[in-house]
């Protein structure tokens, strides 16, 4: 188990005195000059050292990530563009983050900004989190008026602003391209790529899209060196994570642990156990609602991180744990996943804007008991259809739930078409 | 409820609110503005956007009113229908619905006495199923207008509807004994700050009281 002394977020929970003075006592804005003075390329190195694979989902270097930006300013400046627009079904950390320890975020960005040359961060907030933006918004006033930030941060000289752009309820925006077209004022519809955000971004200038957990872990790493955070976990698959563990557990909650502990350990420590005991564990979506869903032999012994995940065909994502009992009908649960995907689809591409639906209205099928294994068989093309024929992953995200189900649950569902309905409890 | 104005104008304060707000995009990319100031406006508007104000927002930024318009009809936080002076926006995604969001949702219709989408007569509530809304570890949830609240049951839900109804401002967040997300009942990390969860706990309860 992580040890305290090894948890970066401290104040998780919002029990501390949030403010900027809290925040100093927890070591938050202390020297943050040397950081800086490490230099550019110092900065990038060392985040690549630690390891750090980007929080919100797909899991790429952000050392790696910050080093496409170009190395010299052009014509054009750079921005560091900050997603908290957290609406993967199961995800709620970056919430804790932004109103329980936003100063984290806040040095993070000064920090990014100044190894990516950018002046300025704008960090994308999703519109129903008006009181964690009050929150953040508090923290990054409190930075400004403590010189921290602003002309001359930390008296760096380096000039640096952080705004926040509020969304408007649009799943979709979470996806990086869609986030930057949302934040020019457009609807949020995911651009072709390349040219790639490091290149043509937010307002065609070069651009960075960082998580927010990403972002707020990087002053600590810098602090207590990329030897440190590269020590916790495994090998490429590094540091800390914040874990949502939600469902049918007995004691829901967010929780800082190091990458790789196992799932089950994970939810007997800090979720008080699956409700009824660890036999009465139908099935666990390990990493938000895109991944696909694992079973009680999966969950008995997989390690929460990215590679091992990969390995038995799910997905870390954004680490959100949610757990169904035996009492589920994982059929329904399902469905549900459906319906979320073709209420967010943006409309864009027709293999998902159409299939979305039609996957929809499948599983009800399905759900209902009308449909024959022959119908089952064509959804799982379909499926395969949608997956890879998009241009964002939405339609992948789509896909992948009802593929995991397919894989794990055929015969429930084959049984439920013949008209024998299992008991269910919803 | 409102019926569609003729016109629309920012108040002052809301006219200077625009503007700075406008300021925090680099120069020529006023665009950017458009939805918060779509926002302020349905804030101004009781809730909703008439197209009087999507034409004067377009006419604020120079923008087509059709663009202006198409960003309003994108974004679901948009009323482009009149709504009631409490919105409540039920969760009923994976999360909430295994933690009960079907009995929330029961216990909202039937406080209120309209199904979902509709608004009370007396212009009092909107009800309405929202996506997940990112309080997962606080299931089953809703979010009343700018705040959420969470670990609800049916009596939770109903209490806090009659506050509303009574003109008084319920308990946001948790409904349970807990600050925010750790887990009920004691701390398993940063143990040492279990004393002041206890306090922090009770004292959320009594000044609820």
């Amino acid at each position: 188990m992580l040890k305290d002394q090894d948890r970066i977020f401290t104040n998780i929970y919002g029990l501390e005195d949030v403010s900027l003075a809290g925040a100093r006592k927890r070591g938050d804005w202390d020297n943050t000059k040397k950081l800086i003075e490490l230099g550019r390329d110092t900065i990038i190195d060392q985040v690549k050292a630690s390891g750090l694979r980007g929080r919100g989902g797909a899991g790429f270097s952000t050392g790696m990530k910050w080093s496409f930006m170009p190395k010299e300013v052009g014509e054009r400046p750079h921005y560091l563009v900050i997603n908290a627009d957290e609406g993967e079904p199961g995800t709620c950390k970056d919430r804790e983050i932004m109103r329980n320890d936003p100063h984290k975020l806040i040095e993070g960005a000064l920090v990014a900004c100044f190894a990516m040359q950018a002046h300025a961060a704008y960090c994308y907030v999703r519109g129903e989190f008006f009181r964690e933006t009050e929150a953040l918004q508090r923290a990054v006033d409190e930075a400004y008026e403590s010189g921290l930030i602003g002309d001359n941060a930390c008296g760096t000289g380096w000039k640096f602003d952080f705004y926040i752009h509020r969304g408007m309820g649009a799943y979709i925006c979470g996806e990086e391209s869609a986030l930057i077209e949302s934040l020019e004022g457009k609807k949020g519809q995911p651009r072709m790529k390349p040219p790639f955000p490091a290149n043509v971004g937010a307002w065609g200038c070069p651009t960075t899209v960082n998580n927010v957990e990403s972002i707020a872990v990087v002053p600590e790493i810098l602090r207590r060196g990329p030897e440190w955070f590269a020590a916790l976990g495994r090998p490429n698959n590094t540091g800390t994570k914040l874990f949502n563990i939600s469902g049918h557990v007995n004691k829901p909650c967010t929780v800082e642990e190091e990458m790789g502990i196992p799932l089950k350990e994970l939810i007997e420590r800090h979720a008080g156990g699956v409700r009824g005991g660890w036999d009465n564990l139908l099935a666990i979506i390990p990493g938000g609602a895109s991944v696909p869903l694992l079973t009680k032999e999966m969950s008995s012994t997989v390690l929460m991180d990215f590679d091992s995940l990969r390995e038995v065909r799910s997905g870390l994502g954004t680490a959100a744990v949610m757990v169904m009992d035996k009492s589920t009908d994982i059929i329904r649960a399902i469905t549900r996943l459906s319906r979320f995907y073709m209420h967010e689809s943006c409309g864009q591409c027709t293999p998902c804007r159409e299939g979305s639906g039609w996957m929809w209205r499948m599983m009800e099928r399905v759900c209902a008991g009308d449909a024959t294994p022959n119908e089952i068989t064509l959804l799982e093309e379909v499926t395969k259809q949608v997956e890879g024929h998009t241009i964002c992953a939405l339609g992948d995200a789509a896909a992948w739930p009802i593929q995991g189900l397919i894989r794990q649950f055929r015969p429930l569902m084959e049984e439920r078409g013949a008209g024998q309905q299992p008991a269910a409890a919803e | 409820m409102s019926d569609t104005p003729e016109t629309f104008v920012f108040t002052k304060e809301n006219d200077a609110l625009a503007k700075a707000t406008i300021a925090k995009y680099p120069e020529g990319r006023e665009r950017s503005a458009v939805m918060p100031l779509l926002d302020i406006a349905q804030r101004q508007n009781g809730g909703w956007l008439p197209m009087p104000a999507i034409e004067y927002v377009a006419d604020y930024l120079n923008m087509p009113a059709i663009r202006v318009l198409e960003v309003a009809s994108f974004y679901t936080m948009y009323n482009l229908k009149p709504i009631g002076e409490h919105f409540v926006q039920v969760c009923t995604n994976l999360p909430c619905w295994l933690n009960g969001s079907d009995n929330i949702m029961h216990a909202c219709k039937k406080n209120l006495g309209i199904k979902t989408g509709e608004t009370t007569e007396d212009g009092k509530f909107t009800l309405v199923e929202a996506e997940c809304l990112g309080a997962c570890v606080n299931a089953p949830m809703m979010q009343i207008d700018d705040d959420y609240y969470e670990d609800l049951d049916s009596e939770t839900t109903a209490r806090i509807l009659d506050e509303l109804r009574a003109g008084k401002q319920p308990k946001t967040g948790s409904q349970l004994d807990r600050y925010t997300c750790e887990p009920l009942g004691g701390l398993t990390s940063l143990t040492h700050q279990e004393p002041l969860r206890a306090q922090k706990v009770s004292e959320k309860g009594k000044t609820d009281a």
